[in-house]
């Protein structure tokens, strides 16, 4: 799956909010299709904003960015036929249960009834909630929760994943979980960026990773290169380094 | 593999819309049958209402028209099935806020779907609401011996009424769930749908009430649809004395619509400036 294209291209993104200054003060990113690319940073250093924006959610100042070979600024739509989002800020339906939840989401992404109704079957089973299928989702467990946004993220099989935190606030058994259900994804093709805070997680699921801090890139490579390039034995000494000397 | 990516076009854009719309709808109407406390909640107001205006002060505000209680309660009626379409934004206004909170509204955004269709589906759940609502009502009035006297056209036509009222309110729920800062606030502000419910002709004559009421009451769009369902129903009613009285029919239909053609694209404008 991987082509010349990247899945995901960015350069110089900007975008500052009024009052709180710059959130993003030229981000470039460059991830290849059929990979799974980190975006590491404390809180505030711009993450989330550049899911957003690559997602569709918020609007930049200046910069260009393409997704799936789509203008993210000229054709969201293009953009929002080809993405799935998941993680903290996308959230599902808490009263309604799983299978109303991916159902509604299937007949949004344009699928008829019955459409609907057998990719809903088809992501129960995938994602072992077939069980939980007809309970409200209010009752389910976080990590319950957080495979049912993922199934819902990939209703119309994107070809780019964007998962924000996909497992902040999870039990070390629901955090393995989400991330063998990553690198399954990754394994059929599909390009996922991933944010996150914990460098162990960066660490096992990412090919490369982009370190960010206060709006710009800081450091990129893969996780080994990222090691060496400070002679530190783990990323989270690396990444200690590396944004204090930014 | 692009053929399972691409999105299968079939059907004009409006066809989606509609679409989209009713999904969006089914999902709030679905939230009412898992949770039937919001309806019965929506419903204890009139109901209380009929029971505190109808029987507790009724023969009181009989004695100030002049006209016996029951016939107070016939002028009563037609007040509490408006004043139930106004009580009505609360629960928009709160559903709206809390999927801003939640993050529903993001993830429909980022959908390929019609972006009007994320909000007008609350509006399409709210209008059916407001069809089961009114039979309810209709049902319970009938049993505290209130009656219609012209004819099912005119109840037709009454509920029609009704309903657009309604759909006007829940453009301005819709409108105001997306400005507030999150549902907390939306209840907090609840008690101000009490002037628009009271200050009009829905529970006391507006020539009753001291003149510097009187004359915002008699523009509060609640009373253009309270008067001409009135005459619909062929109800008690008091003569109008004023410009807006006189032509209340044509204000029914005139100020939902106006609403609705003010808030419904500042919504939109709100809802694209969300991600900002």
């Amino acid at each position: 799956m991987i082509t010349d294209e990247p899945a995901i291209w960015t350069q110089g993104l900007r975008k500052s909010y009024p009052g709180r200054g710059a959130a993003l003060d030229g981000i470039d990113l460059a991830v290849p299709a059929g990979t799974v690319h980190g975006l590491l940073g404390p809180n505030g250093a711009g993450k989330t904003t550049t899911v957003r924006i690559l997602a569709t959610l918020a609007s930049f100042d200046s910069g260009q960015a393409w997704v799936a070979g789509r203008n993210v600024a000229r054709d969201r739509a293009g953009v929002r036929a080809r993405i799935g989002i998941a993680g903290q800020y996308a959230a599902v339906d808490g009263v309604l249960s799983g299978r109303q939840n991916l159902e509604m989401f299937a007949r949004l992404h344009r699928m008829r009834a019955r459409e609907a109704r057998a990719r809903a079957d088809e992501l129960l089973e995938r994602f072992d909630l077939v069980e939980a299928a007809s309970r409200p989702v209010r009752g389910y467990s976080g990590g319950m929760r957080r495979r049912l946004d993922l199934a819902v993220s990939l209703i119309r099989s994107p070809r780019v994943l964007f998962l924000d935190e996909p497992t902040t606030g999870l039990d070390p058994r629901s955090r393995i979980e989400v991330w063998d259900a990553v690198r399954e994804l990754a394994d059929s093709g599909t390009t996922v960026l991933l944010t996150t805070q914990y460098l162990e997680e960066a660490d096992r699921l990412c090919s490369r990773i982009t370190m960010v801090d206060r709006g710009r890139v800081v450091a990129e490579g893969t996780p080994a290169e990222l090691k060496s390039s400070v002679g530190g034995r783990d990323l989270d000494e690396a990444f200690l380094l590396i944004t204090e000397g930014a | 593999m692009s053929t399972l990516t691409e999105p299968t076009v079939h059907g004009s854009r409006i066809t989606w819309a509609t679409v989209d719309t009713w999904v969006v709808a089914k999902r709030h109407l679905l939230h009412l049958v898992r949770r039937p406390d919001e309806l019965l909640g929506t419903l204890m107001i009139p109901v209380m209402a009929v029971a505190m205006f109808g029987f507790v002060f009724g023969e009181a505000f009989g004695v100030a028209m002049d006209v016996p209680g029951s016939e107070y309660r016939e002028f009563l009626l037609p007040g509490l099935f408006a004043l139930t379409m106004a009580f009505g934004i609360g629960n928009t206004t709160i559903s709206v806020a809390e999927d801003v909170r939640g993050g529903v509204l993001d993830r429909m955004r980022s959908l390929p779907m019609s972006p009007v269709a994320v909000l007008a589906g609350r509006a399409l759940a709210d209008v059916i609401l407001a069809v089961v609502e009114l039979s309810i009502l209709l049902a319970l009035g009938t049993l505290f011996g209130w009656q219609a006297h012209l004819g099912v056209g005119g109840v037709i036509a009454a509920l029609g009424l009704l309903v657009l009222l309604r759909m006007a309110f829940s453009w301005v729920g819709i409108l105001l769930g997306l400005l507030v800062s999150g549902p907390e606030a939306a209840m907090k502000y609840f008690a101000l749908v009490f002037p628009l419910a009271m200050v009009a002709d829905t529970i006391v004559p507006t020539d009753l009430m001291p003149g510097w009421l009187a004359l915002p009451a008699a523009w509060n769009p609640l009373s253009s649809t309270v008067i001409a369902t009135r005459e619909l129903f062929g109800n008690t009613a008091v003569p109008a004395t004023t410009w807006v009285g006189e032509h209340a029919l044509t204000m029914a239909v005139l100020w939902p619509v106006a609403i609705i053609a003010i808030c419904l694209p500042l919504a939109m404008a709100r809802l694209r400036r969300l991600g900002r």
